[in-house]
């Protein structure tokens, strides 16, 4: 295997740990390459297909390479309601790319999630898992600024 | 600094920090000296975080609402700037026991939640036999809180009864529910408490190996679970009659159909999420074969009561069907979100109104049981909160999300929303469910275009009952439940969008303009320059062209003079 991927050997060969072999590749990587789903294939000793089955059935898996910065605006219900179609609107003006797109430069990458547990502070969306709340255009403006 | 003050208390769960608590929290470390700062977790008045409660000497505790670094010096003198009283009539309303220790201990500390009374319920247990445990959680009346409503001694005493060299117990804390947040603040501020309903779960049916199955998007939960997991491990409490429980968790991956069982099954082995048919129950062949049960991170978090107090004494709470306290994470279109927690049988106008400080003239609905669920009209809000009376008007108890829709939200747009989410989360296995959410999917998006025809109605009427007949897993069987309550109670909407291209909230965005009423502008220019595509002209006209209705303008607009407005023919 791939030395690039021995941190798999934390986890058992028990096929049941694959999800958690798949996380551990998309944590390092940032996605899942090619190369990650043969070194899990061959690690787990299934094949490749099934593999990239499972990753292909789980939204949390990407399988190309995300920019420097994720992005996440919920549209769970609570900020369905609160207006995550317009925090949406005002992402794809200020960065010209649409939900599940990067931007040219490879800074930021745009994802849409259902929920992040944050509800009462709808709308909500997070930028490399921190999560910011009571989200107008002016404050979505600012925390972009921030990066 | 005040001399009374013992300990600072600050909220740091997931909706706390969100609000800025971990600047906060530095600033008081700073600053207080000698005096403990403890983290602790959810303090359910999620609109008013940042929480910092100050505890006195005499036990009584003085709390601030909204606080920023700043506010800390103040604080500590006890002063009366960002003091925060809860309504007393949301305090008045609630009967917090699941949640009593939430934001009341620090969740990494186990000799906190003991001194509290935990694991007393674990220990009354050990001194019962399987079979009275079983049958005190019988006596108690809890059902299932995962949305399904199972009887959940019942439910014990299936897997109690297998003979299997391995038995299996499983936590379902994948919280699919897009607008929940109970199992999150429940584990990221008590994890002790459902580990400990497990562990009696353990001993009550003689399962050896449990799991909890935690969604992704859950980090600060997962971390407390860890911490929460080794403390169980050092003290022995896994050690059950003699054998050694393993407690693992695993990490979902983002699909909401690993909530149902048979799929999250899959998951834990490993493959596809995708359910299966039943029965096979999970009691009697689940994970990798073995007998198997599911329970719900608040029924779990539930049974520590029950074995500290008695079942009979837990069932003193709630109605005839429905026994015990239920959480809700209200949230939407209220002044203050946030946990709330009732006991069974409070109305809905209680917990919308009364506790949620919701506007009586501005509500339209709320959604229970999210993208499974249905939405109650404000008319029907006298209905009191069980699992059978809610099942009555269309909707479902769920698993305790409940968002409050306004009336300026268009129901159409609303079941469109969920329509949306099942059919991209529909796992593909049955043609009911896959074809048959999309279908209706499309046949919403069309309506809310304004490309709809007056025969989509009963189209959406007759697909919605075949998929609920036809699917294969409770979330076909459910998914339309959305729609066909949408339908019956606001008919009217759908007729004006079919009919008349009109949408009477003036939400869908292809079926309104934004205007400016000329009357009342004042021409200061701020939605000129605040339009980022350049509709508004010199003389305060809105191109609706180019115009993206983002409400940009409207938001900014001091005088109010820009509104949504039917786009007409
Ligand atoms: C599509 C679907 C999603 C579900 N999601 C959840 C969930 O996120 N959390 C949960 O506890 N139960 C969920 N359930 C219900 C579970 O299948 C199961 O009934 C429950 O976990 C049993 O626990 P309980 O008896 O303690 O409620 C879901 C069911 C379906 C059909
Ligand atoms: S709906 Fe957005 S955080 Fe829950």
């Amino acid at each position: 295997m791939d030395a690039k991927f021995s941190f798999l050997n934390k986890v058992d060969r028990d096929p049941g740990n694959l999800i958690k072999g798949l996380q551990l590749v998309q944590a390092a990587e940032g996605y899942v390459s090619d190369d990650g789903i043969r070194a899990v294939a061959e690690y787990f000793s299934i094949p490749p297909v099934e593999v990239e089955g499972v990753v292909s059935f789980y939204a949390q898996f990407k399988r190309v390479k995300p920019g420097r910065h994720k992005i996440s605006v919920c549209d769970g219900t609570a900020c369905h309601i609160k207006g995550a179609a317009q925090v949406l609107e005002w992402m794809r003006q200020e960065l010209r790319i649409d939900s599940g797109e990067t931007t040219d430069d490879g800074k930021f990458s745009l994802e849409t999630v259902a929920c992040l547990g944050c509800c009462s502070l709808a709308p909500v969306m997070s930028v490399d898992g921190k999560v910011y709340g009571k989200l107008d255009r002016k404050k979505m403006v600012k925390i972009l600024k921030e990066f | 600094m005040d001399p009374r003050i013992k300990i600072l208390r600050i909220g740091v769960a997931s909706c706390g920090i969100a609000a800025g608590a971990e600047a906060v929290q530095s600033k008081l470390k700073e600053c207080a000296g000698s005096i403990p700062v403890v983290g602790v977790g959810c303090l359910g008045s999620c609109y008013a975080e940042p929480m910092v409660e100050a505890v006195l000497e005499d036990g009584s505790g003085i709390l601030y609402g909204n606080v920023t670094p700043d506010d800390v010096p103040g604080i500590l003198e006890l002063g009366d700037a960002k003091r925060f009283t809860p309504p007393p009539q949301r305090e008045a309303k609630q009967l917090v026991r699941v949640m009593a220790l939430a934001g009341r201990i620090d969740p990494t500390d186990f000799d906190d939640y003991v001194s509290h009374g935990g694991y007393a319920g674990l220990k009354n247990a050990l001194e019962m036999s399987p079979e009275e445990v079983v049958n005190e959680v019988k006596l108690s009346g809890l059902r299932g809180r995962g949305g399904g409503g199972f009887p959940t001694g019942n439910k014990w005493s299936f897997l109690a009864a297998k003979k299997a060299e391995q038995k299996i117990l499983i936590c379902n804390a994948d919280e699919g529910d897009p607008g929940a947040f109970m199992d999150r603040s429940l584990m990221e501020s008590v994890p002790h408490q459902m580990l400990e309903g497990m562990l009696i779960a353990a001993h009550a049916t003689g399962a050896t190996k449990l799991f909890i199955y935690c969604r992704a998007e859950y980090p600060l939960a997962i971390k407390h679970l860890r911490i929460a997991i080794e403390q169980i491990r050092e003290r022995k409490l896994n050690v059950i009659d003699g054998r050694t429980l393993d407690i693992i968790i695993k990490e979902g991956a983002g699909a909401f159909v690993c909530g149902e069982e048979t799929a999250l099954i899959a998951s834990l082995e490993g493959k596809r999420g995708t359910p299966r048919f039943r029965p096979p129950f999970p009691t009697d062949s689940g994970y990798m074969n073995h007998p198997s049960m599911i329970n719900n991170v608040e029924t779990f978090g539930n049974v520590p009561l029950i074995l500290r107090e008695g079942g009979e004494a837990y069932a003193k709470i709630g109605t005839a069907g429905s026994k015990g306290t239920k959480l809700f994470a209200l949230a939407g279109d209220l002044s203050n979100p946030g946990l709330v927690e009732v006991p069974m049988g409070t109305t809905i106008a209680e917990i919308v109104f009364e506790i949620g400080g919701a506007d009586r003239d501005k509500v339209k609905a709320v959604q229970t049981g999210g993208p499974s669920g249905g939405c109650i009209p404000v008319e029907l809000f006298d209905t009191p909160v069980d699992y059978d009376s809610l099942k009555a008007l269309g909707a479902i108890m769920g698993s305790g999300g409940m968002i409050v829709i306004g009336k300026d939200r268009c129901m159409v747009e609303t079941a469109r929303y969920f329509l949306d989410f099942t059919h991209r989360e529909s796992c593909g296995k049955c043609t009911f469910c896959r074809v048959g959410t999309t279908r209706m999917f499309e046949t919403l998006e069309r309506i809310v275009a304004g490309r709809g025809q007056e025969s989509d109605i009963a189209l959406l009427e007759d697909l919605g009952r075949k998929v609920k007949a036809g699917a294969l897993c409770g979330l076909g069987q459910t998914a339309p439940n959305p729609v066909l309550a949408t339908l019956r109670y606001y008919r009217n909407e759908y007729e004006e969008h079919v009919k008349n291209h009109r949408c009477p909230a003036h939400q869908c965005g292809a079926l309104v303009k934004l205007e400016i009423d000329h009357a009342r502008c004042v021409k200061c220019r701020m939605c000129v320059r605040t339009c980022p595509v350049g509709a508004i002209d010199g003389d305060f006209r809105i191109d609706p062209e180019k115009c993206t209705r983002c409400n940009s303008c409207l938001d900014v607009c001091p005088k109010n003079a820009i509104s949504r407005t039917d786009i007409g023919e």
